[in-house]
């Protein structure tokens, strides 16, 4: 008799999920599902807004990375303008999106990430959190707060509040760097290499010793890989055109535009989710699976263009034979990534232009359709506006980059529950695994806001004619 | 002219004939707070923020739109009084759309400081969440009558103000919204100078200008009393 075992909630990963783990008749896992139950309300909610708002109204609503929402729709608006932003615009707008990255990534990685690397996986779930890294290893746990801090008082600096600031509008932003604070991050930058150095010693030697077996659990299989680049190829965070390579690193794709995402991006849905299940076209749905996000960027970047992350790009490559296509490696991506940031930081911080008081082009509605992309921390975000003739919107289409590692997340959870479930019994520690397994991907800040506990999780046993024969809750 | 004597929460006042409640207790010191009221342009009375209590007289009266009158014991801050403000104030909020966090005049509006001067902290009553429009075909202004309390201060200012009367009240009851000229789209309204007037008088984030984001408007209500001080004291007659 077949059974399936029903994870739910994994609440606040945007909005409400859960996870379905179908066994066959020998009591080995056929496979698993994560369910998304997505608000996607919003949408419809900024349905007759003016345009102008939409940097706000995302930022606020979203919240799962609200910086990226802001540059997204604030990209969106000066293509409904059709004016170019001044240079010092696009340099600060830059530099803000180099600290939420920075402290996005911290925050998974210190906050959430590493009290299972350093405690490991069985230990006690009480002191499995930031507190019992704080009595573990109080130095690391200091530093990645400070470090996290570092970028969140970036984006306070630029955008005079941490969160939620409505800093970037249509045309460029609303002010630029203060010399005071260029003197502040001049002053921080320092302790914030020293600490991410550290923490990449740190997650190097893990990965070749206790956490050597997780490369090939956590999400180890071929996709495509899809990111903004630069002008030949160099990583990109803000501007330049979207590429796609495979998992032999091949570019299937290049110097696409984000005008044109209806055109290779599928979206296929399932009963089953809400989420829908974004895929590359022309490979079809589900072959055309590809992953976002730190990973997939350092794997469709030739280069960083920063002599630190590029050598550690180098040592990255080097140590997969190739391209590293473990979802597990997303954690390794992320502090090569905080490295990318810092340099590019520290030289934007000392560029003239951020410090220009000429920031903002004004225009008015001149284009009625644009479409806006940026790199969230997560992965590629697009925003999609239809506007009236006075710059009313009329529809609105958002992908996330959670949405596109849908499919890659669903396989990293079957992998997982193929590894260690092997009959009816849910094996200690494997929820915890799981949840770890989706966390891979980083899906969102309210989740990883939570960083004293855990996921809330409800696992559920049924027999193929639905009654429970077993259940397990974490909350 | 004659003179008035009256008592203000205790206070011993004398003030001319014809002069408001309202303009005694600021002579007083006593603060009112008000929403409708626009230093420079007539009085309607139209949001019930001011009302305070004359002894001897049952009702309870808006300071705006009351003349003094001798002897009066007003009391501008008794308990009657703070609950039935915070009631009105939760009313406006409840009655419209206001999403203040992703609203343009956010930390620069008169709605919500009232609401912080009232103490309240949520509406007790059921929001009605209406179906109102957004009219942005005006080439510099904005009109989002989610976030209209119906005071009317745009409609004076520029009927007394400007002189233009592009704006007026349509409907009734709850159905009431601000129209501009005879209920056209603002950008169509041939009586509008583009002064921007309205924009400055309006408490809320109802009125503002094309192209602000989250927070980004600033009213500047100084400068309309400065346009009538000069206007009264003919500043500008060569
Ligand atoms: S008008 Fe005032 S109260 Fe209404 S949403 Fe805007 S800030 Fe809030
Ligand atoms: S638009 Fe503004 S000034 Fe005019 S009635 Fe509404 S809230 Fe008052
Ligand atoms: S200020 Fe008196 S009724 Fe509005």
């Amino acid at each position: 008799m077949s059974k399936t075992v029903v994870i739910d909630p994994v609440t606040r990963i945007e909005g409400h999920a859960k996870i379905s783990i179908f066994l066959n008749d020998a009591g080995e896992v056929d496979d698993a599902r994560f369910h998304v139950v997505e608000y996607r309300g919003f949408e419809k909610f900024c349905e007759g807004r003016p345009f102008t708002e939409m940097a706000g109204i995302t930022a606020r609503i979203c919240g799962i990375c609200p910086v990226s929402h802001l540059l997204a729709a604030a990209k969106t608006g000066d293509k409904i303008l059709a004016v170019k932003i001044p240079v010092a615009a696009e340099k600060l707008r830059r530099m803000m999106n180099l600290a939420q990255i920075t402290q996005s990534h911290a925050l998974s990685f210190f906050h959430l990430s590493s009290p299972d690397f350093l405690l490991g996986w069985d230990s006690d779930p009480a002191k499995r959190n930031v507190f019992g890294l704080i009595a573990a290893d109080p130095d690391l746990a200091r530093a990645g707060i400070r470090l996290r801090q570092f970028g969140q008082t970036i984006i306070e600096l630029l955008g005079a509040r941490k969160i939620h600031a409505a800093w970037a509008v249509p045309g460029g932003v609303r002010s630029p760097l203060s010399e005071e604070g260029r003197t502040w991050i001049r002053d921080r930058l320092p302790e914030s290499f020293e600490t991410i150095t550290t923490a990449l010693n740190l997650f190097k030697t893990l990965i070749d010793q206790q956490l050597k077996d997780e490369i090939g659990i956590f999400g180890e299989f071929p996709s495509l890989f899809m990111g903004l680049v630069g002008k030949d190829g160099k990583w990109d965070h803000y501007g330049g055109h979207l590429r796609f390579v495979d998992s032999a690193g091949t570019v299937i794709a290049d110097g696409l535009s984000e005008d044109d995402y209806a055109s290779f991006l599928g979206e296929a849905v399932e009963k089953w989710s809400y989420l829908k299940f974004p895929y590359y076209k022309p490979l079809g749905y589900p072959a055309g699976i590809y992953r976002v996000g730190p990973l997939a960027r350092l794997n469709v970047c030739r280069y960083i263009g920063t002599p630190k992350a590029d050598q550690e790009l180098k040592e990255f490559r080097d140590r997969a034979g190739g391209v590293p296509t473990s979802s597990f490696l997303y954690h390794y991506a992320r502090l090569i990534e905080i490295l990318a940031c810092l340099e590019h930081i520290q030289d934007l911080v000392n560029d003239p232009d951020v410090v220009s008081p000429r920031v903002r082009a004004e225009g008015g509605v001149n284009e009625l359709e644009a479409i806006g992309v940026s790199e969230a921390p997560r992965g590629t975000l697009f925003h999609h506006y239809k506007v009236d003739e006075h710059g009313l919107i009329q529809k609105v289409n958002l992908i996330i980059a959670t949405g596109q590692n849908n499919l890659a997340m669903n396989k990293t959870v079957a992998q997982i529950a193929k590894h260690y479930i092997h009959n009816s019994d849910i094996p200690e520690g494997f929820l915890n695994r799981v949840e770890a397994g989706i966390r891979c991907f980083d899906p969102c800040l309210s989740c990883s806001t939570h960083a004293a506990g855990q996921m809330p999780l409800h696992v559920q046993l049924l027999g193929a004619d639905g009654h429970v024969i077993q259940e397990v809750f974490r909350d | 002219m004659s003179v008035k004597t009256l008592t203000i929460d205790g206070t011993a006042i004398a003030i001319e004939e014809g002069a408001t409640i309202l303009q005694a207790a600021k002579e007083a010191g006593v603060p009112i707070p008000t929403l409708c009221h626009l230093e420079g342009v007539s009085d309607v009375g139209a949001c019930r923020l001011c009302l305070v209590e004359v002894k001897g007289i049952n009702k309870l009266l808006p300071a705006c739109v009351t003349e003094v009158a001798e002897g009066m014991n007003i009391q501008t801050n008794t308990e009657k009084l703070q609950t039935y403000r915070r009631m009105t104030v939760e009313l406006l909020f409840a009655e419209g759309n206001h999403v203040c966090s992703v609203c343009v005049a956010n930390n620069n509006c008169e709605l919500q400081d009232v609401a912080v001067q009232v103490g309240m902290d949520h509406s007790r009553f059921t929001y009605r969440f209406p179906d109102r429009g957004v009219d942005i075909s005006h080439k510099q202004f904005g009109i989002d009558h989610n976030r209209c309390i119906l005071c009317t201060r745009c409609v004076r200012v520029c009927d007394e103000v400007e002189g233009a009367h592009v704006w007026d009240v349509a409907q009734r009851g709850a159905a009431c919204y601000i129209v501009s000229g005879l209920n056209q789209p603002w950008g169509e309204v041939d009586a509008c100078t583009s002064c921007g007037k309205c924009v400055d008088a309006c408490p809320t984030g109802a009125i503002f200008r094309k192209g602000d984001t989250t927070a980004e408007k600033v009213g500047d209500r100084a400068k309309l009393e400065f346009l009538v001080t000069a206007r009264e004291q003919q500043q500008w007659t060569r």
